[in-house]
C-alpha cells in the first residue's frame, strides 16, 4: 500500500526582524530554524508520534502538515499530490478534484482542505466564544462539504454523537462546557469532514488525567472507525507509547530518531531519546538502571551552526567530532533512523 | 434575543449605577424623540419678558429675548444627540473596520492605516475639528464629519490592537482549517468578538462627541442662532453670568454635563451585557 503522506526535506525558517527601518541600521537577516530537513512517510490508519521538549519545532511541524503555515522548503505529498507548494492562504479554496482522487476514507470528492484537519491544544481558545458547539462543528461542513439545512443538522448531530457529545449540549456556548466537553467539540469539528489525515497538537495536555484517558480512548475508537492517519504531537511519552505506531523524536527542529514506538522506547539509539525515555517515571523500573539527566538549556535555534550536532554541549556522550560535523543519519534495522555520530545500537550497548 | 433581555435585567439588578445610566439614557432619548412636541413654549419665539429668573411658569427662566430656556434645553436634545450619534455611527463603522483590517492583515494595510491615524493624532483634536468646519463650511453635516474624523484614531487603535491579538487565535486557525478566506474570517470571526470592546468605546466617545459638537457651536462654528443647541446657549448665556442672570448658561450646561455623564456610565454597563462570557 502506498503512503498517504510523504514528507521530504521539510524546512521552516522564520525571519527574525532585521532591526531598524533605515537601511544603515538593518542587521544581516537572521533566521529561526524551527523545522529543519524533516522527512517521513505515513500510511493510512497509522499513528505517528511527534515528541520533544518545548520549542523543538513539533508544533510548527504540526502546523506545516495541517497547511496552516507555508514551508520554506521541502515537499508534502498527500495521496501522491504535492500540497506543500500551495500557499496556505489559498489551500482552503482548492475545490475537490475528480471523485476518488483525494485519499478519502469515504468514496467521493473532497477538497484537500477537508482531507487534513487538526485538533488544537487549547480547546477553549479554539472555539469562537460567540459560537455554539453546534455552530463550531457545523462550520467546516458548511464550507467544505457544502451541507446545509436538515442534512447539515443530522451530520453535525451524528458527528457529535460519535465523539460522545450529547445533542443537548450542542446549543451551548464554549464557556458553558467543561474542559472535556470542549475537547470533544474540537475533535468533532476536526473529524466532521472525515479527514484522511488528522493532526493532533497536544490534544489532551490541558485536561485532567481522568479526562485524558477518555479522550484518548475516543481518538483510538475514531481511528478504528474512520481509518484516518494521525500525527500526534505530545510531551507525554506514556501517551505516545500507548497511542502511536511510530515515533519521531525532535530536537531543535531536527529529527534525531525515528522508529517503531515499541523498539524506540525499549532501546533508544540516540542519547537524547534515552534521556527523554529515562525522564519518564515507569512503574516497575529496575533499581540501578541508569537515568541520563540532561543539564543546561538547548542551544539557540537562531542561525545554528550547520557544522555541529545541535545536541552537542548537552549530550552525555558528545565528543570533539560532534562540534565539528553534523551527524549523519544511520539506518538501523526495522526502519529505524538515528542522527548521531555514536548511536547507542544494540551492539554498542552490549560492548559497553 | 429574549436570553439577552433576561441577561440585561440580571446585570442591571446587580448594578444600580448602570441601571441609573440606562434610566438617564432613556430620558435623554425620550427628550430627543418627543421633547419638541411636549415643551410648553416655542423654542425660537419670545414667550414672556426677557431675563426672567426660574419660576413656576418658566422653569429655567427666560433668556435675553424672552425665550423659555426650559423649552430650548429640551428641544436642543434632539440636535445635540443626533449630531453625536451620527458622528459616532460613522466613525464606529469606518474606524472599526479599517482598524480591524490593519490589525488582522498587518503588512502594508497596517502601515497605511497606522500612518493616517498618526497624522490625525498629530493635531490638537479640537483645533483640527475647528479647522475642518471652518474650511468645509458652517453646517451641521460638517460638524458631524469633523467629530467623526477626530475620533477616528481612537477607534482604529483599539480595534487594531484587539484584532491583532486575535489574528492567530485558536478559533481563527480553526476557521482557516474550515476553508474560510481571510476576509470572511475577519468579518465572521474577528469583528463579532471586537463588538463588546467597541461598544464601550462607542458609549465613551458619545459623551466626547456631544462635547465636541457643543464646543464647536460654542465658539461660533457650525449651528447658528437662533437654533436651540446647548453649546450656543451656553455661549449666549455666558455674558449674562457677570450681571447675575446665571440661569441662561447654567441649565444648558447642566444638560450637557448630564449627557456626557450618562454616556460615560453607560460604557461599563454595556460591556457587561454584550460580553457573552459573562452570560450564565
Amino acid at each position: 500500500m502506498t503512503a498517504l503522506l510523504e514528507v521530504q526535506g521539510l524546512q521552516k525558517r522564520f525571519p527574525m526582524g532585521g532591526g531598524g527601518m533605515l537601511p544603515c541600521r538593518r542587521a544581516a537577516p537572521s533566521f529561526l530554524h524551527a523545522v529543519e530537513d524533516v522527512s517521513f512517510t505515513l500510511r493510512a490508519g497509522e499513528t505517528l508520534g511527534l515528541v520533544g521538549e518545548s520549542g523543538c519545532g513539533k508544533s510548527t511541524l504540526a502546523r506545516l502538515l495541517a497547511r496552516l503555515l507555508d514551508p520554506t522548503e521541502g515537499s508534502i505529498r498527500l495521496g501522491g499530490q504535492e500540497i506543500g507548494a500551495i500557499p496556505a492562504k489559498r489551500f482552503g479554496a482548492i475545490p475537490a478534484t475528480r471523485p476518488g482522487a483525494m485519499p478519502s476514507t469515504r468514496p467521493g470528492a473532497m477538497p484537500p482542505r477537508a482531507a487534513i484537519q487538526m485538533v488544537f491544544q487549547d480547546a477553549e481558545g479554539s472555539i469562537n466564544p460567540r459560537h455554539t458547539a453546534f455552530e463550531a462543528i457545523a462550520r467546516p461542513l458548511r464550507q467544505l462539504s457544502r451541507l446545509s439545512g436538515a442534512e447539515l443538522r443530522t451530520r453535525v448531530e451524528r458527528t457529535a454523537a460519535l465523539c460522545g457529545l450529547p445533542a443537548e449540549l450542542l446549543g451551548r456556548f464554549p464557556h458553558q462546557l467543561s474542559g472535556g466537553q470542549k475537547a470533544r467539540v474540537g475533535i468533532a469539528r476536526a473529524v466532521a469532514t472525515e479527514p484522511a489525515l488528522l493532526v493532533l497538537d497536544e490534544p489532551t495536555s490541558a485536561l485532567d488525567v481522568s479526562v485524558q484517558v477518555v479522550i484518548l480512548d475516543l481518538l483510538r475508537s475514531l481511528q478504528a472507525r474512520t481509518g484516518a492517519a494521525y500525527v500526534f504531537v505530545s510531551h507525554d511519552l506514556n501517551v505516545v507509547r500507548l497511542l502511536c505506531d511510530r515515533v519521531l523524536v525532535m530536537y531543535l527542529g531536527r529529527v534525531v530518531e525515528e522508529g517503531a514506538a515499541e523498539t524506540l522506547f525499549a532501546a533508544p539509539a540516540h542519547p537524547y531519546t534515552r534521556a527523554l525515555v529515562g525522564a519518564v517515571s515507569v512503574p516497575g523500573r529496575r533499581k540501578g538502571e541508569e537515568r541520563v539527566r540532561l543539564s543546561g538549556e538547548p542551544r539557540s535555534p537562531i542561525d545554528p551552526d550547520p557544522q555541529a550536532c545541535r545536541f552537542h554541549g548537552r549530550c552525555p556522550i558528545g565528543q570533539d567530532l560532534c562540534a565539528r560535523a553534523a551527524p549523519p543519519v544511520h539506518e538501523l534495522p526495522g526502519g529505524r533512523r538515528v542522527a548521531c555520530h555514536f548511536p547507542l545500537t544494540a551492539g554498542a550497548m552490549a560492548a559497553a | 434575543m429574549s436570553a439577552s433581555l433576561v441577561h440585561a435585567r440580571h446585570m442591571l439588578s446587580g448594578n444600580p449605577v448602570t441601571a441609573l445610566a440606562f434610566g438617564l439614557f432613556a430620558l435623554l432619548v425620550a427628550a430627543a424623540l418627543v421633547g419638541p412636541a411636549l415643551v410648553p413654549f416655542d423654542p425660537i419665539a419670545a414667550a414672556g419678558p426677557a431675563l426672567q429668573p426660574p419660576s413656576a411658569r418658566h422653569w429655567f427662566g427666560t433668556d435675553a429675548v424672552g425665550r423659555d430656556v426650559f423649552s430650548r434645553v429640551v428641544v436642543a436634545t434632539r440636535l445635540d444627540l443626533g449630531m453625536a450619534f451620527a458622528a459616532v455611527a460613522i466613525v464606529f463603522v469606518i474606524g472599526t473596520l479599517t482598524g480591524a483590517a490593519a490589525g488582522f492583515f498587518g503588512g502594508w494595510v497596517d502601515r497605511v492605516v497606522g500612518r493616517i491615524a498618526d497624522t490625525v493624532m498629530a493635531f490638537p483634536l479640537f483645533v483640527l475639528a475647528m479647522g475642518i468646519v471652518a474650511a468645509m463650511g458652517n453646517t451641521v453635516a460638517n460638524i458631524v464629519i469633523a467629530t467623526a474624523v477626530v475620533n477616528f484614531p481612537l477607534y482604529v487603535r483599539i480595534s487594531r490592537t484587539e484584532a491583532n491579538t486575535r489574528r492567530n487565535a485558536g478559533y481563527v486557525e480553526a476557521a482557516r482549517l474550515s476553508g474560510y478566506s481571510e476576509g470572511r474570517i475577519l468579518l465572521n470571526e474577528i469583528l463579532p468578538n471586537l463588538l463588546p470592546i467597541m461598544m464601550v468605546q462607542v458609549s465613551l466617545s458619545l459623551g466626547y462627541a456631544i462635547l465636541n459638537c457643543a464646543g464647536l457651536s460654542f465658539i461660533g462654528l457650525g449651528v447658528r442662532p437662533p437654533t436651540p443647541e446647548w453649546g450656543i446657549m451656553v455661549a449666549e448665556g455666558a455674558s449674562y453670568i457677570v450681571s447675575g442672570e446665571w440661569w441662561i448658561a447654567l441649565f444648558p450646561g447642566l444638560a450637557l454635563m448630564l449627557a456626557v455623564f450618562t454616556f460615560n456610565l453607560l460604557g461599563d454597563g454595556l460591556r457587561d451585557i454584550v460580553d457573552p462570557r459573562r452570560r450564565t
